[in-house]
């Protein structure tokens, strides 16, 4: 993507892989692509909450979304990154950064190859996903970054 | 740029109309105080004067009309009443009030108010004055500069006298600077040990006169060589330049003579070095003239300082400037880091030069942000003033420790929790007049508010001679409320801190001061949010005290790195006594316990690894820091010390809520982040744990004796 004007009714998304599945965030609410530093873990938190890390001296979380979505998790491998997103917590926004086991592209989608109400197995807990978009005969689980930091979870994601 | 200027007018008028308040508060105290009378008019007047060139001529026009009977107050006309106290202060509210409407006409409150001014002086008038001239003037003392020379006769002694309580006498009678001249002694074998050689040369800054100096020698006139010289008299609505130079100061004490000063000057050294060597001035000499020079120079310094060489500065640009001295002190950890690990002598010294300068231009930036809690203090005059009224009690406020001195930061949030603390004083703790004479108690009840440094911190203690805590209605209402249980245990400290619970009122009706029972929890919560600590004491029928124990500063605190496991964590240096080693048996024994001995005594220990929920195996020799936590002293096992660490505050991202035992972040040297440990919390959620061990462990007794 570059230069091309994005069609009125598509949006951009990163797309980031994790485990063997790939996902999307919009590329609106991404702020940047870290490589992996070293990340240090606040005791008493939830497995999911990783650490936090050094972000050119502020300090923000990040969030490991393998056991956050019960997947098994995955050593840390050359090509792990951290995807730094801004997200909305009770009206302000957060900036937390999520681990990825790789980071490949921004592609576009438009409206009409995304399956907002997508039949997934088991697999999957579909409260997190937006939709299934199809790119190249791909598909790509698109996340619901809100909705997975939503009030309700992370207001208890220090008692869970 | 005309918003700028009017913004300028109205932030200062802001700080005048505080002072106002203040004074007029003070003048109820004392009302023959001419000093403060002619300070309330002369607020009123630059009131009065700046909002006509600001074009708040309402402002102005109602002002002139306190300023006229203010004036009569001056004179001696009228007298100071609390009548007149009342009025000015709603006058006072009201230009605060049409300062921020910038209205441009008066409205029927003012009007009011003027009218009221306007009728004091109707009745006053036909009296005519009876007493004019009842206030010494408040004329500031002129001050004088004196080089004495005192050189006592050998004999001195003889008659008893001893020169250091002259001295001392002199050295009370204002700022000065004492040398003493040893150039007499002779050598050993000539020395007569009952006789007095030395002789001293004395610059002082006196409000008093020559005589009054000459009267601190009177008895040793005959045996003493006096001579007193006015050097300089000090006009403080002067601006002042350099005092003279040292070859000058010689020049005038006869130590030199032109000629000879001539042959030095010019040549490269400073010029008393020079003399000395030349021997053609004693280095005593040398020495009194130079700390005469020195002693003017902070005379006048001070004189400069005093006269108005403040800045006002944009809060947040000093808040920007600590976040910037927040990060160079990060980066020179990590200069420093990497300094140290290298083998590069050069690159060591230059960062050991930039650590140097980073300390001191943190403890600057930092101080530039301490503001006097004063400035606080003084609010709270007019609430307690304001409150008794209302609630028909009769309150003084005392206030001790106005100067200490807190972050700004700290200060701006501190002022909500003890609006509530004072508020609960008066509503709850202060009785009325008549109860309290009943009592055998004075009908006026008092407010204590102090504040001290203590350490890294400061405490500020807010006391009254009320009625107290009574720990055992405490408990009976938290029972009620189902904050406690019927059966559990507590200590009466324990009592008292259950007003600090959400939910937690004890006046049965609700008044519209206090008792909603949103008082305390909330002082609780702001208090936590800086850091912060709450200790209630009481004594029933004799009033109850409230201390808060707060940081000296929020940004950057000095911590101690420790290691466990895999991770760095930082404890607050201010709480840290020691450290100690345990070896891997004392250690086991200890964790088993909870307990360790120190020194004969025995300790609650706390194993950080456990606490923190850390995997893996302490190390053979275990280190022990030992804080005070929560008013005890606690022992807080880690791998290993690293070392002081210049700590700047991060806070955890909100997403963490509040983590039990953490406070906050820190970056390292490296780039990575430590964790700075709450001990506090740590000891907290420590007690409650054993507590309940204990419980299950009665339980289970109790189970199998059943």
């Amino acid at each position: 993507m570059t230069s091309e004007a994005v069609a009125a009714d598509a949006a951009l998304y990163l797309t980031f892989r994790l485990d063997k599945e790939f996902l999307a965030l919009e590329v609106a609410r991404v702020r940047e692509v870290l490589d992996l530093c070293p990340i240090t873990r606040v005791p008493r938190t939830p497995e999911y909450m990783r650490g936090v890390i050094n972000l050119r001296g502020s300090v923000i979380p990040v969030i490991d979304l393998h056991r956050k979505f019960g997947l098994t998790a995955v050593a840390t491998s050359i090509d792990s990154r951290i995807v730094v997103i801004e997200l909305d917590h009770e009206g302000e926004g957060v900036v937390v950064g999520i681990l990825a086991d790789s980071v490949h592209d921004v592609i576009e989608i438009s409206r009409g190859d995304i399956d907002s109400s997508p039949q997934m197995g088991a697999r999957w807990r579909t409260e997190y996903v937006s939709g299934i978009g199809r790119c190249k005969d791909q598909f790509i689980l698109l996340l619901d970054i809100d909705r997975i930091f939503s009030n309700r979870e992370t207001g208890s994601l220090i008692e869970g | 740029m005309e918003d700028r200027h009017i913004k300028a007018f109205k932030e200062e008028s802001y700080d005048i109309l505080g002072e106002l308040e203040a004074l007029l508060l003070e003048l109820e105290e004392n009302p023959r105080d001419a000093g403060l009378i002619d300070r309330v008019f002369g607020t009123m007047h630059t009131i009065k004067g700046s909002g006509a060139m600001f074009g708040f001529d309402a402002v102005s026009e109602f002002t002139h009309e306190i300023e006229t009977v203010l004036d009569m107050v001056r004179d001696g006309i009228l007298p100071v009443t609390s009548g007149l106290i009342r009025l000015t202060l709603s006058a006072r509210d009201k230009i605060l009030e049409m300062l921020d409407s910038g209205t441009q006409s008066l409205d029927e409150e003012a009007l009011a108010i003027v009218a009221g001014f306007r009728k004091m002086v109707e009745v006053e008038e036909p009296e005519k004055k009876e007493e004019t001239t009842a206030f010494p003037s408040g004329e500031p003392a002129v001050l004088n500069t004196y080089r004495i020379l005192f050189k006592p006769r050998s004999d001195i002694f003889a008659t008893g006298t001893n020169p250091l309580l002259l001295l001392a006498e002199l050295r009370a009678m204002g700022e000065s600077a004492i040398v003493v001249q040893t150039d007499a002694i002779p050598l050993l074998a000539d020395y007569d040990p009952e006789a007095c050689y030395v002789s001293w040369e004395i610059v002082l800054t006196t409000a008093l006169d020559e005589n009054a100096i000459r009267d601190v020698f009177i008895f040793i006139e005959d045996d003493c060589e006096l001579i007193i010289t006015r050097i300089f008299e000090h006009d403080p609505t002067m601006e002042c330049e350099n005092y003279r130079r040292l070859g000058e100061i010689l020049l005038d004490r006869g130590e030199l003579t032109p000629e000879v000063l001539e042959t030095f000057l010019g040549r490269h050294k400073p010029l008393g070095e020079q003399l000395v060597e030349a021997k053609v001035v004693l280095p005593e000499k040398i020495e009194a003239a130079l700390s005469e020079q020195e002693h003017v120079r902070q005379v006048l310094q001070r004189d400069r300082d005093r006269k108005a060489s403040s800045l006002r500065v944009d809060a947040a640009r000093l808040d920007s400037l600590v976040d910037l001295v927040g990060e160079l002190v990060t980066v020179q950890a990590r200069l420093s880091q990497k300094a140290a690990g290298g083998n590069d002598p050069e690159l060591q010294l230059i960062a050991e030069s930039v650590e140097r300068l980073t300390e001191e231009l943190r403890d600057n930036a930092m101080s530039i942000r301490m503001v006097p809690i004063g400035t606080l203090f003084s609010r709270f005059r007019r609430l307690v003033h304001d409150l008794a009224g209302e609630l028909g009690k009769q309150v003084q406020i005392i206030t001790e420790g106005a100067a200490t001195e807190l972050d700004k930061t700290v200060i701006d949030q501190l002022n909500e929790p003890l609006v509530h603390i004072i508020r609960n004083a008066i509503d709850h703790g202060i009785e009325p007049p008549s109860q309290r004479e009943a009592l055998g108690k004075s009908t006026k009840g008092t407010i204590y508010l102090a504040a001290e440094h203590a350490g890294a911190s400061v405490v500020i203690s807010i006391s009254d001679d009320g009625a107290g805590l009574d720990p055992e209605k405490l408990k009976a209402k938290a029972v009620e409320k189902g904050i406690i249980n019927q059966d559990d245990d507590l200590s009466d400290e324990e009592c008292y801190a259950l007003i600090l619970r959400p939910g937690f009122s004890t006046s049965a009706e609700v008044t519209g001061v206090s008792g909603r029972g949103v008082g305390m929890d909330v002082v609780k919560r702001s208090i936590d949010s800086l850091r912060g600590t709450i200790g209630i004491s009481s004594r029933p029928g004799q009033g109850m005290t409230v201390s808060l124990r707060l940081p000296l500063t929020l940004a950057i605190i000095d911590g101690l790195l420790v290691s466990i496991g895999q991770g760095l964590f930082v404890i607050p240096l201010s709480v840290i006594d020691e450290c100690v080693e345990l070896s891997r048996d004392e250690a086991a024994r200890s964790r088993e316990r909870s307990m360790m001995t120190f020194r004969g005594e025995a300790l609650p220990y706390v194993s950080l690894r456990a606490a923190l929920g850390i995997e893996g195996d302490p190390p053979d020799i275990e280190k022990v820091v030992l804080v005070n936590a929560m008013g005890k002293k606690t022992g807080f096992s880690v791998d290993q010390v690293i070392g002081q660490h210049q700590t700047v505050i991060k806070t955890l991202s909100r997403v963490y809520g509040n983590v039990e035992g953490i406070s906050g972040a820190t970056i390292l040297g490296d780039g990575t982040v430590a964790l700075i440990l709450d001990v506090n919390q740590l000891v907290m959620a420590e007690r409650s744990d054993s507590q309940r061990k204990s419980q299950i462990i009665g339980l289970r007794r109790a189970e199998t004796v059943s």
